[in-house]
């Protein structure tokens, strides 16, 4: 493999590894300040004990996602350094205006948070969890509009004599529409992935011990279930919004998400598809009709362009070439994206229909239990593999393709080299990881009472 | 004063800003098998830094992200050119913000000498290797007119850029002791107190040496002036600190380091990074810098929300000010039904 390949699978391992975490910490922020401020207004012990155990998976998890995202920062420079010059008049502002506005916000109030337990005023101490909910999505919204950019550029003129894309409508940048159907869709899939991770925890712990820690932990069911459902419709809505707006900016990534070689109207949608993908086999598939069609535009008859005629238009466009993304890859993740979700609802629905009031459960919920919250991680890696690869060969659409970004003195040497450091650092990482978020989702959170001094400090203290 | 000037004081001043922060963080994490001999004074250590290394590394993020969006093409050559000394600091930096975050995760002993393990190592090679790093922006690299890093990893390890990472890793350890001094009481702040004569020797020495070889670059009179205030600050901390003022004595460190960053920057100016190859292919404020659009953009974002965080991050330092010792993390016996 040369330099652009071994750059191409660094990129896709750090920032699929860094994003197993981001909507954890997304979501799971929200829901612990959500249940922080229940025992602000109730001071009901339940509540206190749900905040800190809650709290201390959330910090399991942040950590790894925060110490990731230090590379992300930095492999644009290391890896992809003509991709930086070419585009750093435009990318580079977003990314720097996260760090300012969110990454401090977040880092800060944490520290309050974890430290500040016996030391804040409540309310300030409350505020501190908030303020760190906040910072998660502004951190988010910026990163997205970085992104969308690459989707599809807008806000800036080509300059002849620097070679570069300069800015002229920073307003724009931040109000691409690709940017503000992206956004909801990451923070629903956010809410599902925290959702669901509760949900699964809370419902293992009731199944376990249905009497001891059946009150302790159903309120945490519910909030789980609702929260995944909640999430489930609005990951509808807005891939319903993201999908057509996909059609409009980028409509190869549409046809390749389909493997819809020629035009068609109306267009059908394939549930499955049994066969090569490559456009040249008969292939076995099962369709919904019209589907493509209403998915795309709106309207039950309307025009999808094919694969085959925008390679023509763009060969057209921007000289020969190759301009389709890797379809079987696209057409995959995509339906895997959607049916992950969909299983994830499914189970959220199940659960809250199962253990309304003290029912018991069935064996099939346990199992459900231990799956419901991977579920999410699995569709969110797939999305931004189909949204990055579906933009293929392109690094940012019609602008520049991936093989031109990337850092000309940087070595085929060097770059495996820290391929292979990352993803061992990763893996181990992962496994360390994991053993302590099943040790401390094991753990049912000490009762203490409210008088007692000693109970002040949480246990995630260090 | 061009925008480009103010973006360049703007980058001098965030990367200013961690390493003042997180060079005493860095400090406390390098000591602490020395300072910390049991259990509970390892908790003390580190609890001085809990609640603010974190905050502090953000000033990296966003210097990081500042110098891509001023200066794209800095951000670039600098970061591919120095691929692998890159890539060992962010390993370094991700261990770090690991061990920090899980040590106290488990109450085991052997899991905690593990990681402290990590901590130490994790502090002490990003403080050689900034230094280093900042050294050889100073001095320049091989590099010709396409703006690409021309050397190797090797390269970068010269006897003045080696001498700038001793420097800045004994700096940091001196101010990571001082800190610990005024954040302690008991017997960590008293073995952080007797760290500081023979660590803030060396690091007189070290620091002499590496201020009055950088005037060899490019010295002034402005810069020559800024590397003796720098000397003074270092000489006037260790003497407070002797007199027992732990306060001044840290604001003593913290200026040193803020005005031999301020020398390293002063003398750069107006090169983001010199070319030694032929001094017409430098990286400039005006050939790295973004459009004036971009700059003038960054610039409000700059102004308005730069005195927002620090006054939070201030309220944070106000809150933790207290001096910590043994009482104050002990932990309650868990009780742990399950």
């Amino acid at each position: 493999m040369d330099a652009i390949d071994l750059a191409r699978w660094q990129f896709g391992i750090v920032t699929v590894y860094h994003f197993l975490f981001v909507p954890i910490t997304i979501g799971l922020s929200a829901l612990v300040a959500g249940l922080h401020t229940a025992w602000y207004r109730t001071q009901k012990q339940k509540y206190r004990r749900m905040t800190q155990f809650w709290g201390k998976l959330f910090l399991i998890n942040f950590a790894i996602g925060v110490v990731t995202g230090i590379v992300q920062e930095f492999q644009f420079g290391m890896n992809w350094s003509d991709y930086s010059k070419f585009v750093g008049d435009i990318f580079g502002a977003p990314l720097a205006i996260e760090g300012l506005l969110a990454f401090f916000l977040e880092s800060t109030f944490l520290g309050l948070w974890i430290f500040g337990w016996d030391r804040l005023p409540k309310k300030v101490h409350l505020a501190s969890i908030w303020l760190v909910a906040i910072g998660t999505q502004l951190s988010a919204y910026f990163i997205l509009a970085a992104n969308s950019w690459m989707q599809w550029p807008l806000g800036y003129t080509y300059n002849q004599a620097t070679g570069r894309a300069e800015l002229h409508d920073f307003g724009a940048v931040l109000t691409n529409k690709v940017a503000l159907a992206t956004f909801p869709h990451t923070i629903a899939a956010s809410f599902l992935t925290a959702g669901a991770f509760m949900l699964g925890i809370a419902m293992w712990h009731i199944l376990r011990h249905p009497g001891e820690h059946g009150s302790l932990f159903r309120p945490a069911v519910k909030l789980g279930a609702i929260t995944t459902l909640v999430a489930a419709v609005a990951l509808v809505i807005t891939g319903d919004i993201q999908a057509k707006i996909m059609t409009d900016t980028q409509p190869m990534k549409m046809a390749a998400a389909e493997a819809l070689y020629d035009t068609s109207a109306p267009a059908s949608f394939s549930l499955l598809t049994i066969g090569s993908l490559d456009g040249s086999k008969e292939v076995w598939s099962l369709k919904v009709p019209h589907g493509l069609s209403f998915l795309a535009t709106s309207t039950l008859n309307g025009k999808v362009e094919g694969i085959n005629d925008l390679q023509a238009a763009y060969e057209q466009r921007f000289g020969p070439g190759s301009y389709k993304p890797n379809v079987p890859l696209t057409y995959w993740t995509f339906r895997f994206m959607i049916l992950s979700g969909v299983l994830a609802a499914a189970i959220a629905l199940l659960a809250l229909w199962q253990l309304r009031r003290r029912r018991k459960a069935t064996k099939w919920l346990i199992r459900a239990a231990l799956v419901v919250p991977l579920l999410p991680l699995l569709g969110n890696s797939l999305g931004w593999i189909f949204t990055e690869l579906g933009r293929q060969p392109w690094i940012v659409f019609g602008l520049m393709q991936t093989r031109d970004g990337v850092s000309p003195s940087v070595g085929a040497g060097s770059v495996l080299t820290s391929l292979i450091v990352l993803t061992l650092l990763y893996g181990v990482l992962a496994v360390v990881e994991v053993f302590l978020l099943l040790r401390f989702a094991r753990e049912v959170p000490a009762e203490t009472e409210p008088s007692d001094p000693e109970a002040a400090e949480p246990a995630f203290l260090y | 004063m061009a925008l480009t000037d103010i973006w360049f004081l703007l980058i001098a001043v965030l990367w200013t800003g961690y390493l003042v922060l997180e060079g005493f963080d860095f400090g406390v994490g390098m000591l602490l098998p020395i300072v910390g001999r049991d259990a509970v004074d390892r908790k003390v250590t580190l609890r001085t830094i809990g609640p603010v290394w974190d905050g502090n590394e953000v000033w990296l993020l966003v210097a990081g992200g500042a110098t891509f969006a001023a200066f794209p093409f800095w951000y670039a050559t600098l970061f591919s050119g120095f691929y692998l000394a890159l890539l060992i600091i962010l390993v370094a930096l991700i261990l770090r913000g690991i061990a920090l975050e899980y040590r106290g995760k488990l109450d085991d002993a052997s899991w905690h000498r593990r990681w402290d393990l990590v901590i130490v190592g994790g502090s002490a090679v990003p403080a050689l290797l900034w230094g280093i790093a900042l050294a050889n922006i100073v001095r320049g690299v091989p590099m010709g007119a396409d703006h690409e890093y021309a050397g190797s990893f090797f390269t970068l390890l010269n006897p003045y850029a080696l001498l700038g990472g001793v420097t800045t890793l004994l700096l940091f350890a001196l101010h990571g002791a001082i800190f610990l001094a005024l954040k302690t009481h008991g017997e960590v702040h008293d073995r952080a107190l007797r760290l500081v004569p023979p660590v803030g020797i060396a690091t007189v020495v070290a620091a002499a040496g590496f201020l009055g070889w950088t005037q060899a670059f490019d010295g002034s009179w402005i810069t020559w002036t800024l590397a003796l205030a720098a000397a003074l600050c270092l000489i006037g901390g260790l003497a407070a600190s002797w007199s027992g003022r732990e306060g001044w004595a840290f604001l003593g460190t913290a200026a040193t380091i803020a005005l031999a960053s301020a020398t390293l920057f002063t003398t750069l100016y107006p090169n983001v990074l010199p070319s030694t190859t032929d001094p017409a292919f430098s990286l400039t404020t005006l050939n790295a810098a973004s459009t004036p659009y971009t700059l003038k953009i960054m610039t409000w974002v700059a102004v308005i929300f730069t005195p927002v965080v620090l006054l939070y991050q201030g309220y944070t330092y106000w809150v933790f000010r207290q001096r910590l010792g043994r009482a104050d993390v002990q932990q309650p016996v868990q009780k742990v039904t399950a």
